[in-house]
């Protein structure tokens, strides 16, 4: 199956709340959130970032601007002032989470 | 009627020439500087540790010479700022000290206080008040011996209250950052604090500009399409008594101002968009729209307010030991391996010293360690080793500190760039998000002129 790489379909920045990090993901279209909104799901972007050892992930919507907001727990090791980590505030995974490739449908329509 | 407000500043340490900019090119007439983020509360707590007279974030009253001229030629923009810290008077006094020199003995300062609540938290533990930790639910007492600043988060309404009593400087302590933009909008179009949709979309207009040029290119995706970074424009938020929002920029800035760069910001930092939480009101942001009106002008509608809840968040910072960090490159064709042994060799030969560390990280930046496992990377030929520490003893920081240089002589071959020194012990914080009942927090307004501050 074809795979889509999310950057081609959307665009995001991250940040930090505490030892929580949120991915604000942007759809480039009506059409990219409408599909986004089926495939791109809490658990998909969990698995995803499973490896740093995330906690639970919360998706919310954001319509009027077809964007999606992800939130992940216990993202950042500590948070920003107690973190060891470089990236303490979580400023990278925006850019890593375009990375993320998804299961292509056989007809789809944008 | 219209109010033009831009912010010069998202974070102490941003761009100095940015407020000199915007006041120049921007047309304000409010001016907001936004410097505090959780890390700066325990910067600035450290500092005042050591200085009680300090404790505030000394970019600001280092501008006012440079804004001086505006000031007194223009007779504004008015300016609005958490540079105050946890010592926001004092930062009058700086800052009056600069504005006397220039001429302007006269400019009414306004300063909001109250913010700072470390002094009756003991007192309130007590009294049965366990300020729960939001992450972990901790009740606070667990560092309450080690707090070291406690801040409610205020809003909007002493900032309007200054500026309605003719302040023309407005420096806070911690507030909201949108607050920075809905108590100078509440203030000039008399807005009632249940005006529920109005005070809901100026939120949204300062939690755009709140991060300075994050809303105009900065950090945007299609980086290599953002004109002229070097001079990029800070935001604006154009507000009308209506309840309009036009974000934009100076012209002839650079950066770029879309419906894709302000999107960005809107989902910068939130939590539930239908509850963006803020001591004025409550904002749901799910059916916020955004329309390119012009270049560089996007038009924002559909904000929608509810009443705040009865608490505020309160921000604690308490002393959590030492921490260090170290870094060198490493190169060649197994730099990645090469880097990770002389990582366990600084940790072991601490280790050797009697110093077993409570928490330590070995970093190879460049193969995949900003996110670990989540990207794979392609065997990288140089890489930086960066060694991360954290003790409640600062001996074993202080040990850990002397283990990164005798890799240059007695590690793995390859490595560079140790030429910087040691690295120094600092102390380590750790953050705690909590919520005060409202009835506890007393915000206090003075407004002076320059000189009464400057004595």
């Amino acid at each position: 199956m074809k795979r889509i790489r999310l950057g081609d379909l959307a665009h995001a920045r991250s940040g930090d709340k505490g030892n929580r990090s949120n991915i604000g993901v942007v759809a480039n279209s009506a059409a990219a959130f409408e599909w986004l909104a089926r495939v791109l799901t809490a658990e998909r972007v969990a698995s995803y970032f499973a490896p740093m050892g995330i906690g639970n992930v919360t998706r919310y919507e954001l319509p009027g601007i077809h964007a999606f907001n992800f939130v992940i727990e216990n993202a950042l090791s500590g948070g920003a002032s107690r973190s060891l980590r470089l990236d303490t505030q979580g400023k990278a995974l925006g850019t890593l989470v375009l990375e993320l490739q998804l299961d292509a449908p056989e007809d789809r329509g944008s | 009627m219209s109010l033009r407000i831009g912010n010069g500043a998202g974070f102490w340490g941003d761009n100095l020439d940015a407020p000199v900019a915007i006041v120049k090119s921007g047309s304000l007439d409010v001016l907001t500087l936004e410097y505090l983020a959780e890390l700066t509360m325990a910067i600035l707590a450290h500092v005042r540790s050591k200085n009680p007279a300090a404790g505030f974030v000394t970019d600001f009253p280092e501008l006012m010479p440079r804004l001086a001229p505006f000031l007194k030629e223009r007779g504004g923009p008015a300016i609005v700022t958490n540079a105050g810290g946890l010592n926001p008077e004092a930062c009058a006094h700086a800052a009056a000290q600069d504005l006397v020199a220039a001429g302007l003995e006269d400019w009414p300062i306004g300063v909001v206080t109250g913010d700072d609540l470390l002094s009756w938290i003991p007192t309130w533990i007590s009294e049965g008040i366990l300020f729960p930790h939001m992450e972990t639910g901790e009740p606070i007492s667990t560092v309450v011996d080690r707090l070291v600043c406690a801040n409610a988060y205020l809003g909007a309404r002493e900032i309007a209250e200054a500026l309605a009593g003719a302040a023309k400087v407005v420096i806070t302590g911690r507030v909201a950052d949108a607050s920075l933009t809905v108590g100078p909008a509440a203030a000039k179009f008399g807005w009632k604090w249940d005006d529920w949709d109005h005070l809901a979309t100026s939120s949204v207009a300062g939690h755009l500009i709140e991060c300075g040029a994050q809303a105009t290119g900065g950090l945007w995706h299609d980086w290599s399409n953002v004109q002229d970074f070097a001079s990029i424009g800070y935001p604006i938020a154009e507000l009308g008594s209506d309840g309009a929002c036009t974000i934009t920029k100076p012209d002839r800035s650079g950066g770029l101002v879309t419906t894709a760069t302000v999107a960005e910001q809107l989902v910068y930092e939130i939590d539930d968009p239908a509850c963006y939480r803020t001591p004025d009101v409550n904002v749901d942001l799910t059916n916020v729209r955004m329309a390119q009106d012009a270049a560089d002008r996007v038009a924002v509608t559909g904000a929608r307010g509810t009443a705040p809840g009865r608490e505020l968040k309160l921000s604690a910072v308490y002393r959590d030991g030492w921490t260090a960090s170290g870094m060198v490159a490493v190169v060649g064709r197994d730099a990645e391996a090469k880097a990770r042994a002389a990582g366990r060799i600084v940790i072991d030969r601490v280790e050797r010293a009697g110093f077993v560390l409570e928490n330590s990280l070995v970093e190879v930046i460049g193969a995949g360690d900003v996110a670990p496992g989540v990207v794979r990377v392609s065997p990288p030929y140089e890489v930086m080793l960066r060694v991360t520490v954290r003790d409640a003893r600062r001996a074993a920081i202080e040990r850990f500190c002397r283990e990164i240089a005798p890799l240059i002589t007695a590690g793995p071959p390859g490595i560079a760039g140790y030429a910087s020194g040691r690295p120094q012990p600092k102390p380590a914080f750790g953050y705690w998000p909590a919520l005060v009942p409202r009835y506890l927090v007393a915000p206090k307004v003075q407004v002076r002129t320059a000189r009464e501050w400057a004595t």
